[in-house]
């Protein structure tokens, strides 16, 4: 529990770092620059261009694909692009034996949990050309300490997108409590097991770091809480699309598509659960087995470079582990209280726990026994 | 031309017209047996294994514990219930398929006969019509379908001008609707392969020896058209009853059909074993629907053969 305590201190040191980082950018103060010099220099051991194909599987509506094109000018490398909508979902197709994806996106737990399986290629990410750029906070992370296995990709927080212009009753939830009971047409749920029952299990009294508890009277309060939880739609993929079209006003959602909902929904807003919420981080990584390993690390490499991490960052709305990335973003993205936490919300954040196999067993079970009950 | 350089007469080797080898039937034969049976054994073996603590695959340990488990529920307090979810799961499915047989079997007999009564120039081309849903991917008249009946689709915005809301999608009308919309071609196809080979000077003929309009489709069209409608019946009924992808994106991607939970005991939830003794209880029901249905296509003395 200390290693877990202590794990979200820095974590959310990260996310603090960040903020400031993205003020002093504000500022017009340049950090970046530097980035670029670095590969040069290094650039002779390290192919920065090759042939053929990667292979990429990542989550859905996750990459900006102009992007990928100007990758593949600058190296001559195709991008296949595969998606998934969770991390289990991921880590059923790899460990049914799914071969052929070069480079994946696990979230931080879903990383240690990779790598404790074996399914992950120690690429020494951190000896990268543009290993240097991996902010510093994000460097020692708990899953890959040292960077050896994966690169930072985007961070942010799960919470709630709530339309307030189409359904004005979502506009006073400020608790995962609230969210479960609210009982309010189109409500839209992420399917995601991890993300369903640590919101459950906040709202039903668990504290942040005991998330990953192996005591069952805890779940099967928030099993009990679930029971009365009837979302018109539980579905990762398509929510920024659903809000939009009207078809979903409140949502247990990602900061990043709230922040693109917003973009596109002047009423929509992030709401920040009073019980805490998950910070998570995702990452790229290699699967055992890659067919394009040199691909692979190329991309992950150029993925690296502040412009292209700024870009996805635009695309995405998230912000992510590169450092002078910031350079490139755009002041929407900086402005955004669901993009940049607000002061007084920081205290709320804690990372997305990384539980034990007994833990996961009882997360499945209640999220399953949840899903089949709808 | 070689006939002229090679006169002698081979009769008994050529096989008589309609006849073949029965050897050319070896391979399609063999290939369905490996692609049916080999993953049907794979269903049924795994469903008597226990499920690895790492979730995905199996672990070589004989259990009927994911039999059980489709009707007993080990509770987290420790109790065991009686369970109705998987119960509820399959009777959904049933119900969903049941409405999708009645609807479509209604649409397509008057259509199946219609098509039946024109010249034959009019039937290709309406029969062409009747299959130009095939032309496009399934997925994509879903998605269709989705963004047409979507809150703010062309119906919403139209009954939106009379003051009148709309909001189906993701609903089980929704997944009904889709339903519906996918399999009525394969019922009214069969329905007109039946219908065109009727004779409608019968029915003139009953017309002229007095018997009145309804009397005439009871007793004489009906029956004629019967073998159709059980093939329709059975082409759309059992096919509806595992059917996964209307429910999945019409229905709001949640496990309202027996299909979506078997898929997400594969994906996400990560439990093989207990999603193949489901497939195996779905394959079994299946099973017992076709021979319902067989069984009444003998008892009637029509020439429908399912199994």
């Amino acid at each position: 529990m200390a290693s877990n305590k202590r794990r979200r201190a820095s974590y959310v040191a990260a996310l603090a770092a960040a903020g400031a980082l993205l003020l002093s950018a504000c500022g017009g103060e340049s950090t970046a620059g530097g980035g670029a010099g670095e590969e040069t220099a290094a650039a002779g051991a390290f192919p920065t261009s090759g042939s053929g194909e990667v292979h990429v599987y990542n989550w859905t509506d996750y990459i900006d694909t102009d992007e990928l094109k100007r990758f593949t000018e600058e190296t001559g490398i195709e991008v296949i692009l595969d998606t998934y909508d969770s991390n289990e979902t991921l880590l059923a197709k790899l460990q049914a034996g799914a071969t052929g994806y070069d480079v994946i996106v696990p979230s931080d737990y879903m990383v240690a949990q990779m790598i404790e399986l074996g399914l992950l290629q120690d690429i020494g990410v951190s000896t990268f050309p543009n290993g240097a750029n991996i902010k510093d906070n994000l460097m020692d992370a708990y899953w890959d300490p040292g960077r050896n296995y994966s690169a930072p990709w985007m961070y942010g927080s799960t919470g709630i997108a709530c339309n307030a212009t189409a359904e004005p009753g979502c506009a006073n939830i400020t608790s995962w409590k609230e969210y479960f009971t609210a009982g309010l047409p189109k409500m839209d749920s992420l399917k995601d097991q991890v993300e369903v029952v640590s919101a459950a299990l906040r709202a039903t009294g668990v504290a942040a770091d005991d998330l990953c508890t192996t005591d069952k009277a805890k779940y099967l309060a928030a099993q009990e809480l679930l029971n009365g939880f009837k979302p018109a739609v539980i579905e990762s993929d398509g929510g920024i699309e659903r809000v939009v079209a009207g078809t979903s006003n409140v949502r247990h959602a990602w900061n990043g598509s709230t922040h693109r909902m917003k973009v596109e929904v002047p009423g929509v807003e992030y709401i920040y659960p009073s019980e805490g919420l998950n910070l998570w981080a995702d990452n790229l990584a290699v699967p055992v087995g890659a067919p394009n390993l040199d691909n692979a690390k190329i991309f992950i490499n150029w993925m690296m470079d502040p412009k292209a991490a700024g870009k996805q960052s635009n695309f995405s709305g998230y912000d992510n582990g590169i450092k002078g990335s910031d350079e490139f973003m755009d002041e929407a993205l900086k402005t955004d209280p669901a993009v940049v936490v607000p002061a007084d919300k920081v205290a709320l954040l804690s990372s997305t726990p990384n539980c034990s196999e007994d833990a996961r067993a009882l997360y499945t079970e209640v999220f399953t026994s949840w899903q089949d009950s709808q | 031309m070689t006939a002229v350089t090679t006169p002698t007469k081979k009769p008994v080797t050529r096989a008589r017209p309609g006849q073949s080898s029965p050897k050319l039937a070896y391979l399609p034969i063999i290939f369905l047996a490996f692609a049916i049976g080999i993953p049907l054994l794979i269903i049924v073996v795994y469903s008597f294994l226990e499920k690895p603590s790492q979730g995905t695959g199996v672990k070589w340990v004989f259990t009927t514990e994911n039999y059980r488990a489709l009707f007993i529920q080990e509770k987290l307090d420790g109790t065991t219930a009686f369970d109705t979810r998987y119960i509820k799961v399959l009777w959904t499915s049933f119900y969903y398929s049941l409405i999708t047989t009645v609807v479509t079997l209604v649409f397509s007999v008057p259509v199946a006969m219609w098509i039946a009564t024109r010249e034959a120039r009019k039937r290709t081309l309406l029969v062409a019509l009747v299959t130009l849903p095939f032309w496009i991917s399934i997925l994509i008249r879903t998605y269709g379908m989705r963004q047409i009946i979507a809150d703010e689709g062309p119906i919403g915005k139209f009954l939106g001008l009379f003051d009148i809301s709309w909001s189906i999608l993701y609903s089980p009308p929704a997944t009904i609707l889709g339903l519906i919309y996918v399999f009525l071609p394969f019922m009214i196809l069969p329905i007109y392969a039946s219908a065109e080979r009727f004779d409608f000077r019968l029915a003139e003929a009953a017309y002229d020896l007095g018997a009145k309009r309804m009397t005439v489709v009871r007793r004489i069209i009906l029956p004629s058209i019967r073998p159709g409608v059980i093939s329709g019946v059975a082409l759309v009924f059992i096919p509806a009853l595992g059917s996964f992808l209307q429910s999945d994106m019409l229905g709001g991607g949640k496990t309202n059909m027996v299909a979506n939970v078997i898929a997400n005991n594969f994906g996400q939830a990560r439990n093989w074993p207990f999603g193949s003794a489901l497939a195996v209880l779905l394959i079994i029901l299946t099973l017992l629907f076709v021979l319902i249905i067989q069984g009444i296509a003998q008892r009637r003395g029509d020439k429908v053969e399912l199994v």
